[in-house]
């Protein structure tokens, strides 16, 4: 028996993790912390994109406008409304999907291909898709909810507070779903077909076998798509940059840190309060991040 | 029996309802890209068209740079998605196999930017992009896409390279083969499916990107599939017609990547959040 130190297998294996190891830190260095740093040292300034020889310091106090920003704080709002009923449904949705699809039937293969279509088709594609179909004058939606007579007059789906987020939040269900089927398919196909049996002896009825043996077992996938699945939400940019760029109240964190950054920081002074938008969009999601993980009690190995 | 039967019977309507739920827009984008214009800009459209026309995809690119547009995708994702995989699989193997100090901080620095939200970093970047000259560059994007895409990449990677059996490696070093020959000669061809699977998760991703390339891509010219595609305006009215026409191009090379790597894209997905 060797000791590890002596073994020569593994003798030169430092050396070799470090060239291995190197150009995977550097871009995640160069592309991800060091711009992190930057954006924080950004946001004690006050300045524009174009003009950055003019820059004046300000200490913290873009952060406590920040915190006064109506505008700001209204589009957190409408971040987590958006998020808690995107997750919220398409988890409800996809657990009954990926319940379905547990079960062996003719054309499951085909079921599964399809369910993955939205998922890899770009956002912005399906944003234009689903655009189209809420289309005032010329949707499908509006055309059949006419000549069903459910509504008697064209909506204009994107215009209205009221019904501009639900259209916003139906897309996002539609693309985002699939990614929900497939993580809790997964977790369902580990579960033994045994356990069902002996429940079904003891007389377990579906019912009780859901809450009994597949949800329990399901819940550490369930946490991870949860976790996967809201920190994508509150970074929604896509979506409502295409369907609506913001307008009627739909307008999210990201996009309103976008626009003050690029369009009224290029040349006015608000890139470092835009800055200062985006170290605090960093934050709030870290911490919802880690309490997640913690309320959850995922091991992340 | 009956009882049976009946369940069956809904059982099927519930796919049935499932199957176009999740394929109707696709259909709808479709029928819309080759509907005549006088039926289009109509308020009452049949679910199969009158007529066809293919009008909309030949001036989707004689009257914009689209086609460009598709081969800068290309090259962005494809060029991304090739140097991830060299770089991820190096990071992922010293992490699965290698005996070194300090690897679970290595892991939790890479894990980290997973989390990121990429908005929090645009400004920064944008200004670190342009200093290096950058912007409205193939390189400007594939960097980024690099960083954004490497923490699953090595994540899973890892995993597969875990579960490979270590005597051929074992066999290899004892007849004198180094680190470096070991890895591209006996490891990388024997990773295939896993590579196909990340590589594909990669291409994807990168391919659909929208926030950075909308920021740091800002001439036509230089615009991706989904930048030109969000940007489509008429002189008058939306062009809906082309719109549809080039939502379809780029969406039916991907149905077909669905279709063939089903399994493959499923296991990369659900790769380290099934079993952690």
């Amino acid at each position: 028996m060797r000791s590890r130190t002596t073994d020569p297998l593994h003798r030169t294996d430092p050396i070799y993790a470090a060239i291995f190891v190197i150009p995977t830190l550097a871009v995640i260095a160069f592309i991800a912390f060091w711009p992190l740093g930057q954006t924080f040292y950004n946001s004690l300034f006050k300045f524009a994109l174009m003009y950055p020889q003019n820059k004046i310091f300000v200490g913290l106090s873009n952060y406590g406008r920040l915190l006064q920003d109506s505008r700001f704080l209204n589009d957190l709002w409408n971040t987590i409304r958006f998020s808690i009923w995107s997750v919220g449904l398409e988890t409800l949705l996809g657990m009954f999907v990926a319940l379905m699809l547990n079960r062996k039937f003719k054309l499951r293969g085909l079921v599964r291909a399809a369910v993955l279509i939205p998922w890899a088709i770009p956002t912005v594609v399906s944003s234009q898709m689903w655009r189209w179909m809420y289309n005032d004058n010329y949707g499908i939606v509006n055309n059949i909810l006419l000549s069903l007579h459910i509504v008697k007059n064209p909506v204009v789906w994107l215009a209205f507070p009221s019904t501009s987020m639900p259209a916003i939040i139906s897309v996002d269900i539609w693309k985002t779903t699939p990614f929900m089927i497939l993580l809790i398919l997964a977790g369902l196909q580990m579960i033994p077909g045994e356990l069902y049996e002996a429940a079904r002896i003891d007389g377990a009825n579906a019912w009780q076998r859901f809450w009994s043996i597949t949800f329990p077992l399901i819940r550490p996938t369930l946490g991870i798509a949860l976790i996967f699945r809201t920190l994508d939400a509150m970074r929604v940019f896509d979506i409502v940059y295409v369907m609506t760029k913001g307008a009627a109240n739909t307008e999210t964190i990201s996009v309103y840190n976008q626009w003050t950054l690029f369009t009224k920081g290029f040349i006015a002074p608000y890139f470092g309060y835009g800055s200062s938008m985006s170290v605090m969009i960093f934050l709030i999601i870290s911490i919802f991040a880690f309490f997640y993980v913690k309320t959850m009690k995922i091991k992340l190995d | 029996m009956k009882h049976k039967r009946l369940r069956s019977f809904f059982f099927y309507i519930g796919v049935a309802v499932v199957l176009i739920y999740f394929l109707f827009p696709f259909y709808w984008a479709v029928v819309s890209s080759i509907r005549p214009a006088s039926e289009l800009f109509s308020a009452h459209q049949s679910l199969i068209p009158l007529k066809a026309q293919f009008k909309s995809y030949i001036e989707v690119f004689t009257q914009r740079p689209f086609a460009r547009n598709i081969l800068n995708s290309t090259i962005v994702a494809g060029s991304a998605t090739l140097l991830c995989l060299i770089i991820g699989s190096l990071t992922g193997y010293a992490i699965a196999r290698l005996k070194f100090k300090g690897k679970m901080l290595v892991m939790l620095f890479i894990l980290s930017v997973s989390m990121f939200p990429q908005v929090s970093i645009l400004g920064a970047l944008f200004q670190i992009l342009r200093s290096v000259k950058l912007i409205n560059t193939y390189p400007g994007l594939i960097i980024p896409y690099i960083a954004l895409t490497i923490p699953l990449t090595v994540w899973t990677l890892q995993n597969f390279f875990r579960d490979m059996p270590k005597e051929l490696e074992e066999a290899a070093y004892i007849d004198g083969s180094g680190k470096f020959s070991t890895f591209f000669r006996i490891v990388l061809p024997l990773s295939i499916p896993g590579l196909v699977a990340t590589g594909l998760l990669t291409f994807i991703f990168s391919w659909n990107e929208f926030l950075f390339a909308l920021t740091f891509e800002q001439l036509p010219n230089m615009y991706t599939v989904p930048v030109a595609i969000a940007m489509f305006t008429g002189y008058y009215v939306v062009p809906w017609g082309q719109i549809m026409a080039a939502s379809v191009i780029v969406t039916v090379p991907l149905v077909a990547l669905v279709l063939i790597f089903q399994n493959k894209i499923i296991s990369g997905m659900t790769a380290g959040s099934v079993k952690g």
